[in-house]
């Protein structure tokens, strides 16, 4: 998706890396390229949509060209780029946050339509200096590799034993009448399958949620 | 993704009427409309945005069955403890659809409505009759192996992606809808979807701006749920061949059933000739192959779903053996 909106983030040391590797592209691409955006074909831009909501607890009023997923409103105007994107059709699950405490797809929403409501990110999820105990679990158990799903990979767990803590079945519990499923290695890989690894480093993380879920490892 | 006007619908019937323009769409958890946006395989110019509307409740009816909003999103539809306890099939369906970040978002109308995953659909570079009408179909004689054996016209042998609406079908579900001018009618599942032929572009009996308000399920006819998906990896991804199963037997025979299958056909394929020869019969190999042979009376494969054909009978008969163990 192209932005019109000028990013203003603090300057860190990301920051130049992400402007210098921007630059490079730019020159790569050929003109046309350059031209596509909301002005392409002529058409006048859409007119733009306010958005008020809590981002890790903190109020945000964003006005937004609506075509901004939740994704890019939180990578390219908040600065929050914990929440990664991956395939961004809803395929991977790197983009993975908590909206009123449910896991979802921000790569496969608009922005616009979260008007009033909570997201969680991965950046809200740690007390401080204190990691959620997901966080911890993962670290404990080498739950990663080159860590590009990582952090869609821990609020998928934070919603998932949520889910499960209601009470929530899956496509592998037995009984679905039974009113509350444990937790198996089979019961968290099924639940866990909107989340890919391409270091596949699955085992671990099972192992890391199995032990932030209380179930023994 | 082209530029569109965004707007939030403050009640189904203005919802109807605003979307009643041409190039107006109906948003609600959009997974399948975003994704489709961002490839410009759609290309709305205004979104109505329906999430607002009060639709997303599930209600007792007074025979016994349930009302289930629009807006019910597939993970607390998939939850809810009186379908999992009336409309197993229904649950598991739902929970073999998709991830659980996708279900999240999913509802049930929208569901319903999801576009398929044809390759040649998604990709705007190549000929589809339901994307752009008269331009062919690429799929005909190109990679086609999750492509469908029922139900096809020489103009579209897309399949019907969902896992829902074939629990819905085996239960006779009916979709509530509301207009512009506010009429409301209810149409039954085995009148929703058309089949390709010559307008594959047309996939629902919905008329333009009409509203998905719910869908009722009947009271749940007594027996065995099932609902079987074979696809390629064990979790998140399509079916090649499901089955929604509700089998009603006893000692060796069965009274009763109801057969509807995902994967073969460009909706929910229900098969009314094969539940007749399961009427009344011995729960044996015999049977088994007479309904699936009424199955697939007229499956035709197009090379790279030649497959689909065995592995229907084979997942028939390991449905049907199963749940009329007992």
């Amino acid at each position: 998706m192209d932005e019109s909106e000028p990013i203003t983030i603090e300057i860190s040391r990301r920051t130049v890396i992400e402007a210098g590797t921007t630059a490079l592209l730019l020159t790569a691409l050929p003109p046309a390229a350059l031209a596509a955006g909301p002005s392409d074909n002529n058409e006048p831009p859409p007119p733009s949509a306010t958005v008020t909501f809590q981002i890790n607890g903190r109020s945000h009023e964003l006005t937004l060209d609506p075509r901004t997923t939740l994704l890019d409103a939180l990578r390219e105007h908040l600065a929050l780029t914990g929440s990664k994107k991956g395939c961004d059709h809803g395929q991977c699950g790197a983009c993975t946050v908590l909206i009123d405490g449910r896991r979802i797809n921000s790569c496969l929403t608009l922005a616009v339509m979260h008007d009033g409501q909570s997201v969680t990110t991965i950046e809200g999820l740690a007390e401080g200096e204190n990691l959620h105990p997901l966080q911890a679990a993962f670290v404990e158990h080498d739950g990663f590799q080159c860590g590009y799903c990582t952090s869609g990979q821990i609020c998928s767990a934070v919603g998932m034993l949520a889910e499960s803590r209601t009470g929530m079945p899956s496509y592998v519990t037995d009984d679905l009448t039974h009113p509350m499923a444990e937790l198996t290695d089979a019961e968290i890989r099924e639940r866990m399958s909107g989340n890919i690894c391409r270091c596949a480093a699955y085992p671990n993380i099972v192992a890391a949620i199995k032990q932030a879920a209380g179930t023994p490892t | 993704m082209k530029a569109f006007n965004y707007q939030r619908a403050d009640s189904a019937a203005h919802a109807a009427a605003a979307a009643a323009k041409p190039g107006a769409k109906f948003i609600a958890g959009g997974t399948n409309l975003l994704d489709l946006m961002k490839l410009q395989v759609e290309t709305p110019s205004e979104l109505v945005d329906i999430n607002r509307l009060p639709l997303d409740k599930i209600e007792e009816t007074p025979d016994g069955g349930l009302r289930v909003g629009a807006l019910v999103r597939n993970s607390d539809l998939a939850a809810d403890p009186r379908v999992r306890q009336r409309y197993g099939v229904l649950s598991r369906a739902l929970l073999a659809g998709a991830s659980a970040q996708l279900r999240n978002k999913a509802t049930t109308g929208g569901n319903l409505l999801q576009r398929t995953r044809c390759y040649y659909f998604y990709d705007v570079t190549k000929p589809c009759n339901k994307r752009n009408p008269g331009s062919g179909c690429a799929a005909l004689a190109g990679f086609n192996r999750i492509h469908a054996i029922l139900g096809t016209s020489d103009h579209c042998i897309a399949t019907h992606p969902s896992d829902m609406a074939v629990a819905m079908r085996a239960l006779d579900a009916r979709v509530e809808t509301v207009n512009g001018e506010g009429e409301a009618r209810v149409i039954p599942i085995a009148e929703f979807y058309r089949l390709p032929g010559k307008t594959p572009e047309i996939e629902t009996s919905l008329k333009p701006g009409e509203i998905i308000t719910a869908v009722t399920l009947p009271p749940p006819p007594p027996g065995v749920h099932v609902y079987r998906k074979v696809r390629d990896r064990a979790s998140y991804a399509f079916a090649l061949v499901s089955v929604a199963a509700i089998v009603d037997s006893t000692r060796g025979r069965i009274r009763s059933a109801r057969l509807a299958f995902g994967g073969l056909a460009l909706k929910p394929w229900r098969a009314p000739q094969a539940e007749e020869r399961l009427v009344n019969a011995a729960a044996d190999t015999t049977t088994f192959n007479a309904a699936a042979n009424a199955v697939l009376e007229g499956a035709r494969g197009f090379g790279g779903n030649d497959f689909k054909v065995p592995l229907t009978r084979r997942t028939l008969h390991s449905v049907l053996a199963d749940t009329t163990r007992t």
